[in-house]
């Protein structure tokens, strides 16, 4: 905890002091003690910042003072950091009260299962008679209110799904701990020489581990998916007359005069006012190039603004705009992806009526062999505790708990529960190219000479808009040139004049060039074109390379440069897909009998998202391409690519390896409990061992590379 | 055997005793990072 201006108290600045609410922040790249370190000292220093806490297990950075989260922004990429701001709104609400009380359950279970397993050893080891008897009489008033309490989860569950007259898991794991504890009291109270308190509470702690693995990996899925609502535009500045007014988008109403900043996004749909503007439509059309648009014309929600600020008049908002309308669609083909019936719950579907079964079997056997309801009945529910599936609940849990971390520490955050599975069975890949395979349109300076670089600096240094301000950037290290009358002509470019000659930076239309992006025009000289096609992500080809899957490219872009990524990454391409075009070429593949993995980013992919078999978005996707992936990569790279996959394997293999272990061990222990050989000593060995050899083998994710 | 009236309540109240510091530290949330609370034993200040 690092205090950031110890010298506040002294002059209080009142403006510096008022506490904020806390900022919180994504660092998905934060992973050591350095890190922790670097990042709580570089901010504490930054003007307004209170306090700041990193939290490394959820990779995220909470800050509160009265700085501005762009101002921290900043400081964290010079530390060399990416951050993302979240919504407090959507964590605030984020108190993890059903962990915790998973947790505490499980802590009770604990406690009650030691004490319990003490006392029964002395039974064990020949205690007998008066002994024997306050030592069961003791577990019965350690275990029944322990079970009682630490047991309502499986209760609840079971409960719910009897009254629909359906069996889940619960039912049997139910069934076994009541009929253990009811059974062990009946028999404490006529001295009886076996009861089963430990197993009852054994039972109910390996079953709570699971159950709040499972919670973890659940919570983290969720939280996942609200961390990365505050990436969206959730403001708007609303004009007046002539005041500015920012009012969340929910409030904007049809016919409000907006104003969107350069860079800043669309909010809602509109007609634009101001005579003419240069949007990024790549978000919609997956178009990489810049799209020109004339007064009037109509703008959708989550275009972003290229050049200079401009208004427009609102005409759809709220759930009427184009990209609410596709998010609903989304839901839709999203109910599909539910449907599909999770390796756990395919597994409970078989295993809850043949434990049921097989009890009942033992009951009406010894009953018509002995006659002897109580000692039926007890081998009847031995034989439920033995089968009860205590591995088989951690069977999955615990591998995927495993995984997911494992993930979440590469960079990927894994939203959807039942994703690893569904990835563990994708056999072909599609990606879309732009924003996906592509970052956004950079400056490409290696057309220039050196004096149009040393003027092209100058010129950019003159405005603020985003292209000029990335053009500057790439330009560091060269020196600016001397200019005069330099101008900044909102909406089409600077202007200036060097050593007796006119020089312009801007539009290629104000340059009278044939391009509609960024130019360079020095003297009376043809433009150059500035604004580069877009460069290949990180880690793309070594990717590509490494899938060990045929793959393709979807692109919405124009033939041209779809052509030329297809060519540097060697793999086939459909160029100018419209959205049902990306999703019939999904809809294709699936009917040739393909699992596919659809990976995109923009909004013309999210159906396509939506109805493959598995997805995955990178961070910077609009929201709702990133609420329809199943994974959402929070690093620039692709390099780990291939590593989900391998992990999604080794998870539906070491899942499958944990039945087996479950099964064997069944195998083994029920004919033992069939035959009336089972003690409560054989139960609770079993019970232990089989549970953590499965925990001990769900390990081995970790060395998965 | 006349210790184990002693030893039994011994045995239940040092249980309870962690279990009490268990709930404890539950509640006040020393469970929320528990990979930050590894790394910054490494840290100086």
């Amino acid at each position: 905890m690092t205090t950031a201006c110890p010298a506040c108290a002294a002059s209080p600045m009142a403006q510096e002091i008022a506490m904020g609410p806390a900022l919180q922040f994504s660092i998905p790249d934060v992973h050591c003690a350095a890190c922790i370190g670097k990042i709580e000292r570089g901010l504490a220093s930054v003007r307004g910042v209170q306090d700041v806490r990193v939290n490394l297990s959820l990779k995220r950075l909470s800050v509160t003072g009265a700085a501005a989260a762009p101002r921290i922004l900043d400081a964290l990429a010079d530390l060399g950091y990416d951050a993302f701001p979240l919504d407090p709104e959507a964590l605030g609400r984020s108190q993890d009260l059903v962990g915790r009380r998973l947790l505490t359950r499980m802590a009770v279970a604990g406690f009650a299962m030691m004490n319990v397993m003490l006392l029964s050893v002395a039974v064990w080891s020949g205690a007998s008679d008066a002994t024997r008897d306050l030592f069961h009489l003791i577990s019965a008033a350690i275990a029944l209110p322990v079970v009682a309490y630490s047991a309502q989860p499986f209760f609840q569950n079971a409960w719910s799904a009897l009254r629909v007259r359906r069996l889940n898991m619960d039912v049997p794991i139910s069934l076994a701990i009541i009929l253990a504890a009811g059974m062990s009291l009946y028999e404490t109270l006529n001295s009886g020489p076996h009861a089963y308190f430990d197993a009852a509470l054994s039972l109910t702690f390996f079953l709570l581990i699971g159950r709040y693995m499972d919670h973890q990996t659940r919570s983290a899925a969720r939280s996942a998916a609200k961390e990365l609502t505050a990436l969206e535009t959730h403001s708007a500045t609303r004009v007046d007359g002539n005041t500015f007014e920012t009012v969340p988008v929910a409030q904007v109403a049809v016919g409000d005069i907006l104003q969107v900043a350069s860079g800043a996004r669309v909010p809602v749909d509109g007609i634009l006012l101001s005579d003419d503007a240069l949007m990024d439509r790549a978000f919609l059309t997956g178009e990489s190039a810049a799209v020109n648009a004339q007064k009037d014309d109509l703008l959708q929600a989550g275009e972003i603004n290229l050049a200079a600020p401009l208004r427009l008049r609102a005409t759809a908002v709220g759930e009427d705009t184009t990209l609410r309308r596709m998010a609903a669609l989304v839901e839709t083909a999203e109910n599909g992806r539910n449907a599909y019936t999770a390796l756990a719950d395919r597994a409970a579907q078989v295993y809850a009526p043949a434990v049921h079964l097989l009890a009942l079997v033992a009951f009406l056997g010894w009953l018509v062999a002995t006659g002897d309801v109580r000692h039926s009945l007890n081998i009847a529910i031995a034989v439920l505790i033995i089968t009860c599936p205590c591995a088989l609940g951690l069977a999955v849990p615990a591998v995927s708990t495993a995984a997911i971390s494992r993930l979440f520490s590469a960079g990927f955050l894994v939203k959807h529960a039942t994703a690893l599975e569904r990835l563990a069975e994708v056999d072909h890949v599609v990606f879309d190219k732009t924003g996906t395979l592509t970052k956004p349109a950079v400056v490409d300076i290696a057309a220039l000479n050196e004096t149009e670089k040393s003027v092209g600096l100058a010129l950019a240094q003159a405005s603020d808009h985003p292209l000029s301000r990335a053009f500057a950037t790439a330009l560091a290290g060269v020196g600016a040139a001397d200019l005069d009358d330099v101008r900044e002509m909102p909406g089409l470019g600077v202007q200036g004049r060097w050593s007796g000659k006119d020089v312009q930076l801007g539009r290629g239309s104000w340059l009278g060039a044939s391009f509609d992006g960024l130019g360079l025009k020095v003297g009376a000289g043809p433009a150059t074109a500035i604004e580069a096609a877009e460069t290949v992500r990180p880690g793309v080809k070594e990717a590509v390379a490494d899938l060990g899957l045929p793959a393709e490219i979807v692109s919405g872009d124009a033939p041209a440069p779809a052509q030329r990524i297809a060519d540097a990454l060697g793999l086939p391409v459909l160029a100018q897909a419209r959205p049902e075009q990306k999703l019939a070429r999904l809809e294709a593949l699936k009917a040739q009998g393909h699992q596919v993995l659809m990976v995109g980013d923009g909004l013309n992919d999210t159906a396509a998202l939506a109805s493959a078999h598995a997805s995955l978005a990178p961070s910077s996707a609009l929201e709702a391409s990133r609420s329809a992936a199943d994974i959402v990569l929070l690093k620039d790279s692709f390099e780990d690519l291939p590593m989900v996959l391998r992990v999604a394997r080794a998870t539906q293999k070491l899942s499958r390896q944990n039945f087996s272990i479950a099964t064997v061990y069944n195998l083994i222990a029920v004919p033992i409990a069939l035959a009336g050989f089972a003690t409560p000593l054989a139960a609770a060995l079993a019970m232990s061992f089989s549970s953590i050899t499965v925990l001990a083998n769900s390990q081995r994710m970790r060395s998965v590379k | 055997m006349n210790v184990l009236v002693i030893l039994i309540p011994v045995s239940l109240i040092l249980g309870g005793l962690g279990l009490a510091a268990f709930l404890w530290s539950v509640r006040s949330d020393q469970y929320d990072d528990d990979k930050g609370n590894a790394a910054r034993i490494l840290l100086d200040d």
